[in-house]
């Protein structure tokens, strides 16, 4: 097996194993396990592993101001500067604000994403060009998938509040528009299945980015696929006792849990891939949601020249001060006219 | 070894090999890597493990504790960069930044991607650093620390010119510059160091400049610049040394004052000074605006950036004016007040003394843009400037990355531009290669060196590419910028790819633009070319 099959195997076994292990597990009784030791086991890893994390890098400090600076900065007032200058170098904290918010809101670096393209005539080898084309497909892919997850997981916090609060009851409704199926289908679900399929194809399909895929991407995936499925297999073909669902998840929520009757196994592999999704969170790369908000060279002005950046590290270093610099080149320099500090006799007559 | 062709270069093959990325192993092919650097070097700046060693050895001869040294080292340095700790745990391997790097898109070798570069680095953080790095191995890109693998560093963190086109693009706007200066910074740390750098730097820190030249020898180069601007235009652009109490004092890099192209730039900043009869002085000591330290690690370059404010308190100026320059400019701007550590109080906030604007965005750093300066100039219609005679030239306009993604420079180089040359002779390249999103020259950071040519004509292609659209196109026959590294090197790689279209300076075309009162009559520009419409009955109407 190659690098790229073994990978992607492993990620595929890894979470098959992962629904079969709660399968099994509820088929042997072990709803207590899986209902309610696990989940509070997983949210404890989540908010521990995400806690611990977002400290630690913030103990590191961030010695230099190093914006990466994608637009004009400011400089003289007649410099012309557009507003997406304005956002993409920000000149002080308030603009920051508006770039982290693009960032994290629109995606925007992803949606600079280009693709270049080496075209070729195979009679003018030397005439090769590259093209550079805009590529929004992966910019699509992503905003897709993440909002599709968002609205998805404050659908579910119906199952966390009693009574539903309106707004999320709107929100379904919203998402529940097209109601040509019964019971009403939600447009989120195709659509956080077709981005899955999209981000998953992609990796497949391209040979340098199935070359540096590993399974600890794959896994995220493959684990994502496997909670939207089977919370769409539970939804709209293999039905579970709703009332039962909530029942339990008020009681965890509560703090006081119970084990209703009716639960299908299907749920419990539904609610065990979750854990799983938040025990992994904190030990991987989907680290990335919080860490965006920490990176030096977004969240950061690109006003150096005027506002000074301190390092609280900063230390001394050894130079080449000008005093040694004229001891060794003092003759040299006055021949040539160059000003010194000490005149060439003075310096001698110093050292004698 | 000899250089491929360009029409053997330009068949990239952009095919993965069969093995898996740990496995394959870098082919250390003449052409394509920098020297080992000479132990002398290493000694002037007192850098760790000098010895005589050379790249195609198979022992590198590394310290016996190499590993420890190293891994101690990434210790540190995740301690004290936030950067290094979160690019290496919140990259996703999305690849949106794999065909934006320039030595990808000419080498089609997927190490160069700047995410599985990265990895490189981030494999052995995780294995070392990570609990699930250490459970679970390869699975989670996580590998053994072992002499390969730092010879795999050394290769493609040499493939790197920290040009940040990578960062523009990913999400997390994780920057392969910084892990690169890192990794760079740690490969020194065991004695592994590229002589070209090591040569400039350590030349920089002992003489002043990372041409080495004395200082009588630096003033004998400018001094013949001077007498070249008054043979081809009658006008004495005399120059002062080390003088207390001037003004103003410039500091520009050596490229601009050791070879052309970048000489007829230095003859356009002591035409453009002259003209203005400023009070302005030249230094023997802080003659380097460059910094290669700074590309092979954040200590040495504060050790050599030190100088200039070291000497502007010592010559008493107000404040600093600083020539065209790429990376310069990156570390002037974002760590040269960072590393002084305060504001320098002996210098005063920058105000032009010809049109009185205050550069209150330099209020802290007390340092100007030569192109900040000459557009404000322009702007108060300070300069009488005849573009015609710059009628010969079809310019289009290379951003540096260094201006463009570590400051964003973008608009005074191109108003002085649009003032200096006639109406209709500007072409901007396709707008997927300029500005934030500019390809490098391909041998910036330190690598400009001759014996990795191939490399450098790789790396360069992206950009060679995009300048061979618009001669096509239109004719441009010069390619403009403000950078003296790229005044070094893109008149190699041009001359390999696009030999049409030469390189200039854009104070060299202010120098061939100004009118001075009572000048003799100007039949040349700075490079003695033949003005158009000289010698013609009619001239200026002339087409190519």
């Amino acid at each position: 097996m190659n690098f790229a099959q073994r990978h992607i195997t492993v990620a595929l076994a890894a979470v098959l194993g992962l629904i079969a292990v709660a399968y099994v597990g509820v088929q042997g009784n072990l709803q207590l396990l899986f209902g309610v030791v696990v989940p509070y086991l997983a949210l404890l890893l989540f908010f521990e592993g995400i806690i611990y994390r977002v400290i630690k890098w913030a103990r590191s400090p961030v010695p230099f101001k190093i914006p990466t600076t994608a637009g004009q900065v400011k400089s003289l007032p007649w410099v012309p500067r557009t507003l997406g200058d304005k956002l993409d170098n920000p000149e002080s904290k308030a603009w920051v604000i508006g770039r982290m918010a693009l960032e994290v809101l629109a995606f925007r670096s992803l949606f600079r994403n280009t693709r270049t393209e080496l075209v070729s005539d195979p009679k003018y080898p030397e005439k090769a060009r590259l093209v550079h084309w805009s590529y929004k497909w992966l910019w699509l892919g992503a905003i897709a998938f993440h909002y599709a997850f968002l609205i998805i997981v404050l659908r579910h916090l119906r199952f966390f509040f009693e009574p539903t609060p309106q707004a999320i009851a709107l929100l379904s409704e919203i998402d529940g528009f097209w109601q040509f199926f019964i019971p009403t289908f939600y447009l989120t679900d195709i659509i956080i299945v077709l981005a899955l399929l999209y981000l998953l194809g992609r990796r497949l399909a391209n040979a340098n980015l199935r070359y540096l895929t590993l399974a600890s991407d794959y896994f995220p995936l493959f684990l994502i696929l496997g909670i939207v499925s089977t919370g769409i297999l539970m939804r709209y073909f293999f039905k579970t006792d709703i009332t039962a669902v909530k029942q339990l998840v008020m009681g965890l929520v509560s703090l006081k849990p119970v084990i209703p009757a009716g639960i299908s196994p299907l749920f419990y592999v539904h609610l065990f891939l979750v854990c799983v999704l938040l025990a992994y969170f904190p030990y991987s790369k989907l680290l990335h949601a919080p860490g965006v908000f920490f990176s030096p060279t977004r969240n950061l002005p690109g006003n150096n020249r005027w506002e000074l950046h301190v390092n609280p590290w900063n230390y001394p270093v050894k130079f080449h001060p000008y005093m040694e610099y004229e001891d060794q080149f003092r003759d040299a320099m006055y021949e040539a006219g160059i000003p010194v500090e000490k005149e060439p006799e003075a310096a001698v007559a110093e050292e004698e | 070894m000899s250089l491929p062709k360009p029409e053997e270069l330009a068949r990239v093959s952009y095919q993965p090999p069969a093995r898996g990325w740990m496995e394959v192993k870098p082919d250390f092919r003449p052409g394509t890597y920098c020297n080992a650097a000479s132990p002398k070097w290493l000694e002037w700046i007192d850098y760790p493990y000098p010895r005589a060693w050379s790249v195609a050895d198979e022992d590198w001869q590394l310290p016996e504790n190499w590993k420890e040294i190293v891994l101690e080292g990434m210790e540190d340095r995740l301690a004290r960069f936030r950067s290094l700790k979160l690019f290496f745990d919140i990259c996703v391997r999305c690849g949106a930044c794999a065909d934006k790097c320039h030595f990808f898109l000419g080498t089609g070798d997927p190490k160069n991607m700047p995410v599985l570069r990265a990895e490189l680095l981030r494999s052995v953080y995780k294995r070392y650093f990570t609990r699930l790095g250490k459970a679970l191995g390869e699975l989670v890109g996580a590998r053994d620390l072992d002499e390969s693998v730092i010879r795999e560093w050394f290769f493609y963190l040499y493939q790197c010119t920290i040009c940040r086109r990578c960062s523009v693009f990913c999400p997390y706007g994780i920057d392969m510059a910084e892990m690169t200066i890192l990794g760079r910074e740690m490969l020194a740390s065991i004695g592994l160091n590229i002589d070209w750098a090591l040569a400039s730097v350590a030349q920089c820190y002992d003489k002043g400049s990372h041409i080495g030249a004395t200082p009588q020898a630096f003033k004998d180069m400018i001094d013949f610049l001077a007498e070249e601007n008054e043979r081809i235009t009658g006008i004495k652009t005399p120059v002062s040394y080390n003088r207390k109490g001037a003004e103003i004092l410039f500091v520009t890099p050596s490229g601009d004052y050791f070879a052309d192209p970048g000489t007829f730039t230095l003859m356009g900043y002591l035409l453009l000074f002259t003209y203005l009869d400023l009070d302005w002085t030249f230094s023997t000591y802080a003659a380097e605006g460059g910094n290669f330290g700074w590309f092979i690690s954040h200590e040495m370059g504060k050790r050599l950036n030190a100088k200039i404010y070291h000497e502007a308190e010592r010559l008493k100026v107000k404040w600093i004016l600083g020539g065209e320059c790429g990376h310069m400019w990156r570390i002037c701007n974002q760590y040269m007040p960072t590393w002084y550590g305060q504001v320098p109080s002996f210098l005063e906030v920058p105000v032009s003394p010809i049109t009185g604007t205050v550069f209150e965005n330099a209020r802290v750093h007390k340092m100007v843009h030569i192109s900040e300066f000459t557009a404000d100039l322009i702007r108060h219609n300070k300069l009488k400037l005849d573009p015609q005679r710059n009628a010969h030239i079809k310019l289009t306009f290379h951003d540096s990355c260094n201006t463009s993604r570590g400051m964003g420079i973008f608009e005074e180089p191109r108003y002085i531009i649009r003032n200096v040359l006639p109406e209709g002779h500007f072409f901007e390249m396709p707008p997927n290669t300029i500005r934030e999103k500019t390809f490098c020259c391909g041998s910036s950071s330190g690598i400009n060196a001759n014996e990795n040519m191939e490399l450098r004509m790789q790396g360069g292609f992206p950009r060679a590419n995009a300048v061979r659209y618009v001669h096509e196109r239109y004719g441009v026959n010069h390619l403009g910028c403000i950078c003296a590294l790229d005044r070094a090197t893109l008149p190699t790689l041009l001359q390999y790819w696009v030999p049409e279209v030469e390189v200039t300076g854009i104070t060299e075309l202010v120098g061939n633009a100004l009118v001075f009162e009572g000048e003799i009559e100007r039949t040349t520009d700075l490079r003695d070319r033949e003005l158009v419409g000289v010698g013609e009955q009619e001239g200026g109407e002339e087409e190519e």
